[in-house]
């Protein structure tokens, strides 16, 4: 892990050093190369955006930045330590956390219980005192349950804590599920497609919270968006993807202005 | 009129109201509310003891007395104690809407000069921040919730806590003290700006004698104890809340919760079960709405025994609250269904513990009226202005009716003008507008008579007022009877198919009306009964709604043959109109209020075809999309006849 020099944003926040880093990944699906020589990185306290067509290998990449998929080829860096193929477990406690792309809630559990399974990793007491509400597990509980009301409150959404979250409109959906990865309180933190569907307000007010998680809690946030305009507003740094490829990497106008990339959205004729 | 002790010497302002709260009740509940799911509470003497660290806050800052300080948020306990603290330097508050725009916050801002705000969050901030160009005076600006401003400039900005904490820590104790003990009755206890449905809105300013003696009179009129409890939902910028909250409030020092967010309100109030409630009308008739279309989607049985009930209670309930005579069996039948029915529902609706609740603003349905009464919850009427501080007349427990507004509440004097207006003089009337002494000459004259703006009549039994209509909006019809369009429209309003109405008729022989169907409630009535419809203009032109319509006015009509003054405005014409009335074509003010003349010039093709007796008549009208183009609609309108009832004083000839 070398580079930990910083970088000023145009809005005045200091970007710090990787957080991650992936060196020329690539992940094949038996013939199929979903990924091909992949190389980025990950600031600490920057909202980096990674965008492309549809099919580029985006979602692939995040479930390899997670360690949800492991490279055949190239290597994953978290916070300074190369990481190898891990268990379940000990991918949900590295301090990632994610939203998916196709909303996943428990839909008969109410707003406060989804988003207090984001606090899972962090309970330590057994499953036996939990079931009796007995000594520490209650004063745990607690600790945690006062964890999940900070969220509800940052996302504004104690009109529906009780709710079950198969009754609410998709919008809130999403912002449900952002409140279960923000209880986790990871240190990345991993959105795929958090506007997809959205109406425009909807859009604006979850472009806030992202905003506000990034300012409020310092989160480095990752993000796939097909939304150019929001992505543009919100992203420090863009990623963008073509066929598994990476062909563009830097600052929203830099990218704006690759002709690459303005060949893989607008299309370009092959001769 | 003032009976019992009267708060001279000691309790004469709010701060020395608090003083006394703290002293006597300083462990009693003041505050509450939710806040990360659970309810935290203050007592009296936390209360008192914040409100202290802010005023020295603010002395520090260099609050000068007769300063006006803008608070822009929420109802949270923390812009209450501003505003006290606030009084407490000798400076007035003076509360905005904050659902306000910047532009107008900036009129308001500008007009009271106002060198501080205090502002809830980064969105009121923000519409500060974008107006103060225009406000040369405008110093401070003090938030709550940080959230979001991290980066913003911190010269003019402070956090409220900071406020407090150098408050503490200023060692100002003695000025505070100072200025405190140079406060009397006649020192201003709060500006508040009237809403302003004609022209630019005014600055009314209350003294404390008009606060504290309100509040006073009040409590004691409704017997309101220190363990009662209220809600606080309604915007701090209304003289409604602010008289509730803080006039009574600690006057009786009863405890005041405030919601978690505005959408948890009907969950919180549940959840407290306010002793004493305030809402308008339209808030009981949402709340009724839904009670009914849940019951829709119940079980059989559960729709069978809420109407067999409910039915009942319509008969008994409001006899038992007036202490009428009821017999045995019906007690004990009443007594089950609050068992089985009432006692559920209110719970449900958040008013079980409701021992008195009121309603204002607006005229209110007797149905729907009738509908909590006879629950069992004690519903009454009100009718008051930002210039009495609230109240000019109330209904005394025992003599409550729908269609009046009450007696005239304590030390209040009420007299009607020639011209029918209503005219009050009491403890409560306002001082002045502020800086427009004109608007003031025309409002209260040397006596201390308040005009209303109102007309109305006492009515010789009772003793009640009851309110006919916008002083300006009452004519003559031309055979001199008068002419109230409102109180027509209110009656035809109360059904749910109807919208809005326009009644015409001044200068003229008889009465017509222009109808809005209500879109939603008779577009469910079609669905359910397989009437197929493209749009508005086609679903009014329907032969049964218009049917159905002609019963609602047919009814209206009988019910205002029976009044006296008013059996001259009974509805001989009428048509459904072929667009609804909007505020993007100028037809209703943006709080969707009737704009007479603009429909009258507009729609004059079809006033005088109502008038000279055709069935139907062809128009074309220009209509604004919402996108602003322009575009016209054609139609094709059916004009009715509708029965009309002889009057009283006919019935009588005719005999």
């Amino acid at each position: 892990m070398t580079m930990a020099e910083t970088y000023q944003t145009p809005d005045g926040r200091t970007i710090g050093g990787q957080v991650m880093e992936m060196k020329n990944i690539t992940l094949r699906f038996g013939g199929v190369k979903a990924i091909t020589d992949i190389s980025f990185d990950i600031r600490e306290g920057e909202i980096r955006a990674i965008i492309g067509p549809n099919g580029a290998g985006k979602s692939s990449m995040l479930n390899v930045m997670n360690g949800f998929y492991h490279p055949q080829e190239g290597e994953v860096w978290f916070h300074g330590k190369k990481r190898g193929p891990m268990k379940p477990h000990q991918i949900a406690k590295q301090g990632i956390a994610r939203t998916f792309q196709n909303i996943a809630l428990f839909s008969g559990m109410s707003t406060l219980d989804n988003i207090m399974t984001g606090r899972l990793t962090h309970m330590k007491t057994g499953i036996l005192k939990q079931a009796m509400w007995w000594g520490p597990a209650e004063k745990e509980e607690t600790e945690n349950r006062e964890v999940v009301e900070k969220v509800i409150d940052f996302l504004e959404i104690q009109s529906i804590r009780k709710t079950p979250v198969g009754r609410l409109p998709y919008g809130l959906q999403k912002r449900v599920e952002l409140g279960r990865a923000l209880a986790a309180e990871p240190k990345l933190l991993l959105l795929d497609e958090p506007m997809a569907g959205m109406n425009v307000e909807e859009k604006e007010d979850m472009s806030r919270f992202i905003l506000d998680v990034n300012d409020e809690f310092g989160t480095t946030i990752a993000l796939i968006e097909h939304d150019m305009g929001v992505v543009m507003d919100i992203a420090d740094r863009v990623v963008v993807m073509d066929y598994g490829k990476k062909i563009g990497d830097g600052s929203p106008d830099e990218v704006r202005n690759n002709q690459d990339v303005i060949d893989a959205y607008l299309g370009v004729a092959h001769d | 009129m003032t009976s019992g002790p009267t708060p001279t010497g000691e309790l004469n302002t709010i701060p020395r109201l608090l003083a006394r709260n703290a002293s006597v009740y300083g462990d009693k509940p003041a505050y509450r509310e939710k806040e990360f799911g659970i309810w935290q509470s203050w007592t009296w003497r936390q209360v008192a003891e914040e409100i202290n660290a802010l005023a020295l806050g603010l002395l520090d800052m260099g609050l000068a007395e007769g300063d006006h300080v803008a608070i822009i948020g929420r109802n949270r306990p923390y812009f209450y104690w501003a505003m006290v603290a606030v009084q407490s330097c000798g400076a007035v508050p003076v509360p905005l809407y904050r659902d306000a725009v910047a532009e107008e916050m900036a009129y308001v801002l500008d007009h009271c000069s106002a060198r501080f705000v205090v502002a809830e969050d980064q969105e009121q901030v923000d519409k500060v921040l974008e107006v103060q160009d225009q406000l040369p005076v405008l110093e401070q600006v003090i938030y709550l919730d940080p959230r979001g401003m991290r980066k913003y400039d911190r010269t003019k900005l402070h956090d409220y806590k900071d406020i407090q904490a150098k408050g503490r820590a200023s060692g100002l104790q003695a000025d505070l003290d100072a200025r405190l003990a140079k406060q009397d009755f006649d020192t201003t206890c709060v500006m508040l700006y009237t809403s302003g449905t004609t022209g630019r809105p005014k600055g009314v300013v209350l003294s404390n004698r008009n606060i504290v003696k309100s509040g006073q009179a009040a409590s004691e009129f409704d017997n309101l104890r220190v363990d009662d409890r209220v809600l606080a939902y309604l915007p701090m910028a209304w003289v409604g809340d602010f008289i509730f909250t803080v006039g009574q409030g600690y006057w009786t020092g009863f405890c005041v919760a405030c919601p978690e967010s505005p959408d948890t309100m009907q969950a919180d109030l549940r959840e407290i079960g306010p002793t004493y409630f305030f809402a308008p009308p339209r808030y009981f008739e949402g709340l009724l709405t839904n009670v009914m279309i849940r019951m829709e989607d119940a079980s059989p049985m559960k729709q069978r025994m809420f109407k067999k009930y409910m039915d009942f209670a319509r008969e008994v309930g409001p006899k038992l609250l007036d202490g009428k005579p009821v017999t045995f069996g019906e007690r004990m039948k009443y007594a089950l269904g609050n068992i089985l029915v009432y006692g559920p529902l209110k719970n449900t609706l958040g008013l079980s513990r409701t021992r008195v609740g009121y309603t204002a603003g607006e005229a209110i349905g007797p149905e729907i009226f009738d509908f909590y009464r006879s629950l069992g919850i004690n519903l009454k009427q009100l009718y008051g202005q930002t210039e009495a501080s609230v109240f000019v007349t109330v209904q005394p427990d025992g003599e409550v009716r729908a269609d009046t507004v009450g007696v005239p509440a304590p030390g209040v004097e009420l007299k009607i003008s020639d011209t029918g207006e209503v005219f009050y003089r009491s403890p409560g009337a306002f001082v002045e507008y502020y800086k427009n002494p004109e608007s003031t000459a025309d409002t209260k004259d040397a006596e201390g008579w308040v005009a209303t703006g109102d007309a109305g009549f006492i009515e010789k039994d009772s003793g009640h007022l009851r309110i006919i209509d916008r002083a300006k909006d009452v004519g003559k019809m031309a055979d001199g009877n008068m002419f109230a369009p409102k109180y027509v429209e209110n009656k035809l309003k109360f059904y749910p198919n109807i919208l809005e109405a326009v009644v015409f008729g001044n200068n003229r022989e008889k009465c017509c009306a222009f109808i809005n169907i209500d879109l939603s409630s008779v577009g469910n009535w079609a669905e359910r009964n397989n009437i197929a419809y493209s749009s508005y203009q086609e679903l009014a032109g329907h032969p049964q709604v218009l049917a159905t319509v002609q019963e609602h006015v047919e009814a209206v009509n009988k019910s205002v043959a029976e009044d006296e003054m008013l059996s001259g405005c009974q509805i001989h014409r009428f048509c459904i109109l072929h667009k609804q009335l909007d505020a993007d074509d100028g037809e209703l003010t943006r709080t969707q209020k009737v704009r007479r003349r603009i429909i009258e010039d507009k729609f004059k093709d079809i006033i005088d075809a109502l008038y000279d007796g055709s069935e139907k008549i062809s128009t074309e009208t220009e209509v604004t999309y919402e996108d602003g183009r322009k575009g016209s609609i054609k139609a094709t309108l059916e004009l009715r006849d509708a029965k009309v009832f002889p009057t009283a004083a006919q019935r009588i000839a005719a005999e």
